[in-house]
């Protein structure tokens, strides 16, 4: 009994060192005075910070990354926002198949995603850019933001819409004085999940960016040129650090942010 | 022209194959607590929801004093909805789920405060406006629904079950809170219930639904005392039947041959020869150790306080009869197995044509 629990504590600190450890090597080598990537480590700087603020082209791709992950955050939520509500609350005709065909883009692999689109795009005459890797993160954001959103939409009670109606809004009053408050946590979690598939997404964009560069992208083409892999560390450490930030909110959202609609039906 | 406040005018309801709501054809009138009861599944939700204009009936209209609202949406309806769940907003406090629907009119500051707080002290919940939803018990939501209908004085008042989710004891003071409310304010109650003694008790009339039909629709003692078909009758308390057939006439009576359960003498206009499914309510008839219509034994006996329940088995009827005998005296009653004579008036006999 006991030993078996030693054993099983073990193996969770085991887990969490192989998930988090290679993760913190980003931050304590961004502050070593070494171009090498080895230890033991030569000591404390913060030139490559200097480096990184410094790398235009570093920038640029970093910017380029915000701008698409923002707007296929944005664009992909309302579109699953918009898809979700259909589906939880009205009778679709085939509303099985529609749900499975937007979902579909998760269970195809991106790099047969990025070809197909790709050929598709130089049919179209489209010239390739930032605006077609949006639109291709929209295709494989879409599904995560249904699924969040319909499990928000589906949590709450629908008659707590019908009473808004019944007590004389419209449906587009309704939408935002009942369905956007109580599903905003959802949204927010959508906004969220969509932004970091788009941010960390290489093989789309890849194929679709043309001559622009988003971060992926940036620093795939870096890995060639050892003397900047550090400030690409700087960059990392910090995107860390953002991203740690940006859970806290999520979380510090989904507790304290409005609660579920259903609950407590029958509370005496 | 107040017996047509509310008409519901050969309405039919139909999803996909199944009909939910078969040419329903009533009238309601102008401050009437109407109920609509039957068990689950038996339309009364889904004509409920198609008054408020939740769902578009397949065929027929709806009337609220002499106006066709059967196109209007439900936010043009003069009508407001106590769900089932009773739909208080989670993220908004009790106050401001209250004043939800008047926000809408742009009252002035002063006079939508008033409203609320006077919502509030009619549903005894004054002071309560600051609390969430989730803070409230059953009875308090139940009551905090009922107060956004009413704040928006609706010509009508559609209740889903309301009582529904609450434990009995807390059902019988709502009920009573419900009726002397509906008596104050004066507003028309359409009432969805599936329990047939909050039915009975609240109610002015009641509709009695089964498969999307209306059987009956009259007052409560009408449906206990004189219900028109076997189904009403078995659904209404409970009751024994009877096949019987007319043997002889004598101007308006007939004289009954009913078996085992032997004849009777009623008024019926029916030829000799004609059959007839007879019913007898449990508290109808009496028992004595002494003397009746019919002899039999006692199979089972239920001591309820007030009453107790017996099932007396005659011979010649497979199914034994239901009786129910006030216990007005604090002797014990009859023992199972005790031979006993079962009596009733002939009055007391109801005769159904099925």
């Amino acid at each position: 009994m006991r030993r078996s629990r030693i054993g099983l504590s073990l193996y969770a600190v085991a887990y969490l060192a192989f998930l988090y450890v290679p993760v913190l090597f980003l931050p304590l080598f961004s502050f070593n005075n070494s171009v090498f990537i080895a230890f033991p480590l030569n000591g404390f700087t913060t030139q490559w910070y200097g480096q990184m603020l410094a790398d235009s082209a570093m920038l640029h791709a970093l910017r380029n990354s915000l701008e698409v992950g923002a707007i296929t955050a944005a664009v992909s939520t309302l579109l699953g926002l918009l898809a979700a509500k259909a589906l939880t609350r009205y009778r679709v005709p085939g509303g099985g198949a529609v749900l499975a065909f937007t979902s579909l883009p998760l269970f195809i692999p991106d790099i047969v995603l990025g070809i197909s689109l790709l050929i598709l795009l130089n049919l179209a005459g489209v010239p390739l850019s930032l605006v077609t890797v949006i639109a291709g993160h929209c295709l494989i954001c879409i599904p995560f933001a249904i699924t969040v959103l319909m499990s928000r939409l589906d949590g709450f009670d629908k008659s707590l819409e019908e009473a808004s109606l019944d007590l004389g809004e419209n449906g587009w009053m309704t939408f935002w004085r009942v369905t956007f408050p109580l599903a905003l946590p959802g949204i927010i979690s959508s906004l969220l999940l969509t932004f970091i598939v788009s941010f960390d997404e290489f093989l789309i964009a890849y194929f679709l960016a043309g001559s622009e560069a988003t971060l992926p992208i940036y620093i795939w083409g870096q890995l060639r040129f050892p003397y900047k892999l550090p400030a690409v560390l700087a960059l990392g450490a910090l995107i860390l650090v953002a991203s740690a930030i940006l859970v806290v909110i999520a979380e510090w959202v989904r507790n304290h942010g409005i609660k579920d609609g259903k609950r407590a039906v029958v509370g005496a | 022209m107040s017996e047509d406040f509310l008409r519901i005018a050969h309405v039919s309801k139909r999803f996909g194959g199944v009909t939910a709501v078969d040419d329903a054809d009533l009238a309601i009138a102008r401050g009437e607590f109407f109920s609509l009861l039957g068990p689950s599944g038996c339309g009364k939700t889904t004509l409920l929801r198609m008054i408020a204009g939740f769902e578009y009936p397949s065929a027929g209209d709806i009337f609220v004093e002499g106006a066709r609202i059967t196109d209007l949406p439900p936010n043009q309806r003069p009508s407001n909805m106590v769900f089932q769940s009773y739909a208080i907003f989670p993220h908004l406090n009790v106050f401001d789920n209250i004043a939800y629907g008047l926000r809408k009119a742009k009252l002035k500051r002063a006079e939508l405060r008033k409203r609320v707080e006077d919502a509030l002290a009619m549903i005894k919940l004054d002071g309560f406006g600051a609390r969430r939803a989730d803070q409230l018990s059953g009875g308090q939501r139940q009551r905090v629904a009922l107060a956004r209908a009413l704040v928006q004085r609706p010509k009508v008042l559609l209740l889903d079950e309301p009582l529904g989710a609450l434990d009995k004891r807390l059902r019988e003071a709502m009920q009573i809170e419900l009726r002397q409310l509906q008596k104050s304010v004066g507003i028309t109650f359409v009432f969805v219930t599936h329990d047939q003694e909050e039915a009975l008790a609240l109610s002015d009339r009641v509709a009695v639904m089964s498969g999307g039909r209306i059987l009956q629709i009259a007052s409560p003692r009408e449906l206990y005392e004189a219900p028109n078909c076997r189904e009403v009758a078995d659904f209404i308390g409970e009751i024994n039947f009877f096949d019987g057939v007319v043997r002889a006439r004598d101007g308006e009576r007939a004289t009954l041959d009913a078996g085992a359960a032997g004849t009777m003498t009623v008024a019926a206009p029916d030829a000799a020869g004609t059959k007839l499914l007879l019913a007898l309510r449990p508290e109808k008839i009496s028992l004595s150790a002494a003397g009746g219509r019919v002899a039999g034994t006692v199979a089972a006996a239920a001591y309820l306080g007030e009453r107790s329940h017996y099932n007396i088995r005659i011979a010649g009827r497979d199914a034994p009869v239901s009786v129910a005998a006030q216990n007005t005296a604090a002797q014990a009653g009859h023992k199972v197995g005790e031979a006993v004579h079962l009596d009733w008036s002939d009055d007391a006999v109801l005769i159904l044509r099925s």
